[in-house]
C-alpha cells in the first residue's frame, strides 16, 4: 500500500457567525460590546456554525480524491485546512510535500499588469521561484493557447474572461506541487477549456501527484477520481469508490423547498424578498408531476436606481448540470431599474425530466452582481423516468414518419407499418 | 515527484503567541518582491499621474510650507535654506505616512490572497513598505537638484540617510502591523489611522526644526520616533546640530512599537483567513 500524503484526524472547524464576510463590525461596536460584556449585559458568545465536524480520512500519495456535497457542506473549508490557509478548531491535518492550492482561478491577478507580468506574479503567489516560472514560461503560454500568447504584453484587463481563465489556469497547472487542492475551478470556462483542464489533472495523477478535487460536476469527479468523499453538513456521509459515492449522493436527493423568504438587508441597493415555485393554479409547490408546467417567481426590492437592471434564474440537476438558465436581458431590452418592488415570473413548460432540481437566481446589472443565491429552492419532478436515466430534457418532440418505398418484389412478405 | 522522503507538516489548533517564523518569511522573499512590484507597476502604469505626480507633490508641498511656516509663522531652519530644510522633511515624512497607510491596509487589500493561498501573512505588510521607495528616490533626486540650485553642499555624513530610511520603515511597520490586524476585524480603523497620521505630522519636525520645542520638553517630544528619524536625517544630510541623547528614546519607542505590532500580529494571524 502506498504511503499517505494527507492525514486528517478528527478535524472540526467552527466559524463564528457575525464574523462573516460583509458583516464587519466597527471599532465603536466592539468597544460598546466589550463594555456591555463587562457589565454583564450581553452574552459573550456569537452564534456559531460547525463547518466540519469530526472528519477523519487519509489520502494516499498519488491518489486523486473527489469531494462532493451540497453548498455549505464544508468542502471549501476542508481544502483550506489541507492547504494550511486556516487552522482547525480541533483535530489535526498533516500533509507531506509541497501543497499547491487552486481554490480560485486567477487569485492575485492584477488587471493593470500584462499577461507576462501576471504569470510571474501569480507564480510567486502560488509559491514558485522566478527561475522556475522562467523555465516553464513557454509551456505555460503554450497551454494557455494561441490567442493568449499573442496578447502576453497586454494588460489582462483587456482580456476576455475566457482568455483570463486560460492564462490563470495555465500558471496553476504548471505548479510543481506534490499535493494539489482544486476547488470548483472548472465551474467556469467553456467546454473545451474544461476538457483541457481535466486532461491536465489526469496527467497530474499519472505523474503521481496527490489531488483533492472539489466539484459540482459529478461526472468529472467519477472520471478523474477513483475515490470520493461525500460531505453533508460538515460530516462525512459517504466514502469509497467514487461511482458508488456519487450514485448514493444522487439517490439521496434533497428536501424540497417550495418557497423562501429572505431576510432583508436594509443597506443593500437591491435586496431579495422571496422566491417560490408555483403550480399552474398559483400555489407554492415543491413537488410536481413532470408533465405539469410551473412558474418560478422572484420578488425583490430595488432601493437605488440600477443602470441596466437584469436578473436570471437557473435550475441545476443533482449531477450539477445546469438544465435551465434564463436571463431577462435575453428577451427584453434592459432599462434602468427604477426603485420599487419587483415581481418576476417565468413559466417553465414541461420539458424537464423526472428528478430533483436546485433553483437559484441572480440579480445584477450589465456590470455587477447584486444578489446571487445559488440554492434558493429545491424542486422535485415526479413521474416515470421510463428507464432513460441519462437524458436531461424531455421535449416530447413529434416524430414525422412516412413510408417512403414499397418493399422490392423479391422481399419477403411486406409488413404494414404500425400507425402511431 | 513522490514525496515519501518529505517531512510531515501539521495543521493543528494553536493558542497564544506563535514564534516568528523568519526562516519561512525569508523563503517567501520572492513573493514580497512581486507584491511590491505589482503595486509599483500598477501605480505607475497610469502614466499620467505616475511620475508627474511624484515630482509635483513635494514641490507643491514645500511651496505651501514656505508660505505657511516660513512667511506667516517665521519658523527658523537651523541656518539651512528653508526650502532645502523643508523638502528633506517632506520627502521622508511622505515616505513614512504612505508606508504606514499602506501597511495598515495591507491585509484587507490582499484579502483574496489571504483567504485563498497560504503564505506567511507578514509578507503583505512588509511588501507594502517597498513601493514608497520609488517615491522617496525621486524626492531625494529632487532634493539634490534643489541643493545644487541653491548651492548648498551636503554634509559628509549623508550616506547615513540609508540608516534613517530603514529606521523609518521600522517606525511605519510597528503601528502598521497593529492597524493592519485591527483592520481585518474593524473596517473603520482606516479612518482612525488617517486621523492619527495628521496629528502625528503636527507632532513631528517636518516643516519646523525640533529646536523650537523648549528644552524641558525635548525628552517627551522624542517619544515620537519620527523626531529621532528627522533630526538624524537632517544632521546627516544638511549638517544641522547633532541630535542629543534623547534620540535613544525615539529608538526605544520604535523598537517597542515594532515588538508590540509583531506580537499582536502573530497572535491574531491564525484568524485572518476566517474573519477578513
Ligand atoms: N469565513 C467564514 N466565516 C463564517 N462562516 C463560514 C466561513 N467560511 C465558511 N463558512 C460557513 O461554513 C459552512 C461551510 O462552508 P464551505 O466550506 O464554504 O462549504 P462548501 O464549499 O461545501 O459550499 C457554510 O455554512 C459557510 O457559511
Ligand atoms: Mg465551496
Amino acid at each position: 500500500m502506498a504511503e499517505a500524503a494527507i492525514q486528517i484526524e478528527d478535524v472540526s472547524k467552527r466559524y463564528l457567525l457575525g464574523e462573516h464576510h460583509g458583516a464587519h463590525g466597527t471599532l465603536s461596536d466592539a468597544f460598546g460590546g466589550s463594555v456591555r460584556r463587562l457589565l454583564g449585559r450581553e452574552p459573550a458568545h456569537l452564534p456559531e456554525i460547525w463547518s466540519l465536524r469530526d472528519v477523519s480520512f487519509e489520502v494516499e500519495t498519488g491518489q486523486a480524491l473527489g469531494v462532493i456535497g451540497r453548498n455549505g457542506a464544508g468542502k471549501s473549508t476542508l481544502l483550506k485546512l489541507v492547504t494550511h490557509i486556516t487552522e482547525p478548531t480541533s483535530g489535526v491535518v498533516r500533509t507531506r510535500g509541497r501543497v499547491g492550492s487552486l481554490l480560485e482561478v486567477g487569485t492575485g491577478f492584477h488587471p493593470e499588469l500584462t499577461g507576462r507580468e501576471n504569470v510571474y506574479l501569480n507564480g510567486a503567489i502560488l509559491g514558485m521561484r522566478r527561475s522556475e516560472v522562467a523555465q516553464r514560461f513557454d509551456e505555460i503560454a503554450e497551454f494557455a493557447g494561441p490567442q493568449v500568447r499573442r496578447f502576453l504584453e497586454t494588460p489582462v484587463k483587456r482580456y476576455s474572461s475566457g482568455m483570463y481563465l486560460r492564462l490563470a489556469f495555465a500558471v496553476a497547472a504548471h505548479l510543481d506541487a506534490d499535493i494539489m487542492a482544486v476547488d470548483e475551478v472548472l465551474a467556469v470556462g467553456d467546454a473545451e477549456f474544461q476538457r483541457k483542464c481535466l486532461g491536465k489533472m489526469s496527467s497530474f495523477e499519472r505523474e503521481g501527484r496527490t489531488i483533492v478535487f472539489v466539484s459540482h460536476d459529478l461526472s468529472a469527479v467519477a472520471k478523474l477520481c477513483p475515490t470520493a468523499v461525500w460531505l453533508d453538513a460538515g460530516r462525512i456521509r459517504g466514502y469509497g469508490p467514487s461511482r458508488e459515492v456519487v450514485d448514493d449522493y444522487v439517490a439521496a436527493g434533497i428536501t424540497p423547498t417550495a418557497e423562501r423568504e429572505f431576510s432583508d438587508r436594509p443597506d443593500a441597493p437591491v435586496a431579495a424578498r422571496s422566491a417560490a415555485v408555483r403550480s399552474a393554479a398559483g400555489n407554492a409547490v415543491a413537488s410536481l408531476a413532470r408533465d405539469e408546467p410551473f412558474t418560478l417567481e422572484l420578488r425583490f426590492v430595488v432601493r437605488e436606481r440600477v443602470a441596466d437592471l437584469d436578473f436570471a434564474v437557473f435550475m441545476e440537476n443533482l449531477r450539477g448540470v445546469r438544465v435551465l438558465d434564463e436571463a431577462w436581458s435575453e428577451t427584453a431590452v434592459l432599462e434602468r431599474g427604477a426603485p420599487g418592488e419587483y415581481v418576476a415570473r417565468i413559466s417553465v413548460p414541461p420539458v424537464l425530466v423526472v428528478g430533483d432540481y436546485v433553483v437559484g437566481f441572480w440579480v445584477g446589472s450589465a456590470y455587477d452582481t447584486l444578489i446571487y443565491e445559488e440554492e434558493a429552492l429545491r424542486l422535485r419532478l415526479e413521474g416515470d423516468a421510463k428507464g432513460r436515466r441519462n437524458r436531461i430534457v424531455q421535449l416530447g418532440l413529434a416524430w414525422e414518419v412516412e413510408r417512403v418505398a414499397e418493399p422490392r418484389p423479391s422481399a419477403r412478405r411486406a409488413e404494414p407499418l404500425p400507425r402511431p | 515527484m513522490a514525496a515519501v522522503a518529505e517531512q510531515w507538516r501539521e495543521n493543528r489548533p494553536t493558542a497564544g503567541a506563535r514564534v516568528l517564523r523568519l526562516g519561512e518569511l525569508w523563503s517567501y522573499r520572492e513573493l514580497v518582491y512581486f507584491l511590491a512590484l505589482r503595486d509599483v507597476k500598477s501605480r505607475y502604469k497610469q502614466a499620467f499621474f505616475g511620475i508627474g505626480w511624484t515630482v509635483f507633490q513635494p514641490i507643491v508641498g514645500v511651496a505651501i510650507f514656505t508660505v505657511v511656516f516660513r512667511r506667516l509663522a517665521e519658523v527658523p531652519s537651523e541656518g539651512v535654506p528653508y526650502s532645502v530644510f523643508a523638502l528633506l522633511g517632506f520627502v521622508i515624512w511622505s515616505y513614512f505616512a504612505g508606508s504606514f497607510g499602506n501597511a495598515s491596509g495591507s491585509l484587507v487589500a490582499n484579502a483574496s490572497l489571504v483567504t485563498k493561498i497560504y503564505f506567511p501573512r507578514l509578507a503583505a505588510p512588509i511588501a507594502s513598505l517597498l513601493p514608497g521607495l520609488v517615491h522617496l528616490t525621486i524626492g531625494l533626486a529632487l532634493l539634490s537638484g534643489l541643493m545644487a540650485l541653491v548651492g548648498f553642499v551636503p554634509s559628509l555624513a549623508a550616506p547615513l540617510l540609508a540608516v534613517c530610511v530603514l529606521w523609518t520603515m521600522a517606525v511605519a511597520l510597528g503601528p502598521g502591523l497593529l492597524f493592519a490586524t485591527m483592520n481585518v476585524k474593524y473596517r473603520d480603523v482606516g479612518a482612525v489611522a488617517g486621523f492619527l497620521t495628521q496629528l502625528w505630522f503636527l507632532a513631528s519636525p517636518v516643516a519646523y526644526p525640533s529646536s523650537l520645542v523648549p528644552d524641558a520638553w525635548r525628552w517627551a517630544y522624542a517619544a515620537n520616533p519620527m523626531v529621532g528619524v528627522l533630526d538624524t536625517a537632517r544632521w546627516a544630510v544638511l549638517g544641522t546640530p547633532r541630535p542629543g541623547p534623547e534620540i535613544l528614546v525615539s529608538l526605544g519607542v520604535t523598537l517597542a512599537l515594532l515588538g508590540l505590532g509583531l506580537l499582536y500580529f502573530q497572535r491574531t494571524e491564525r484568524e485572518f483567513a476566517d474573519v477578513i
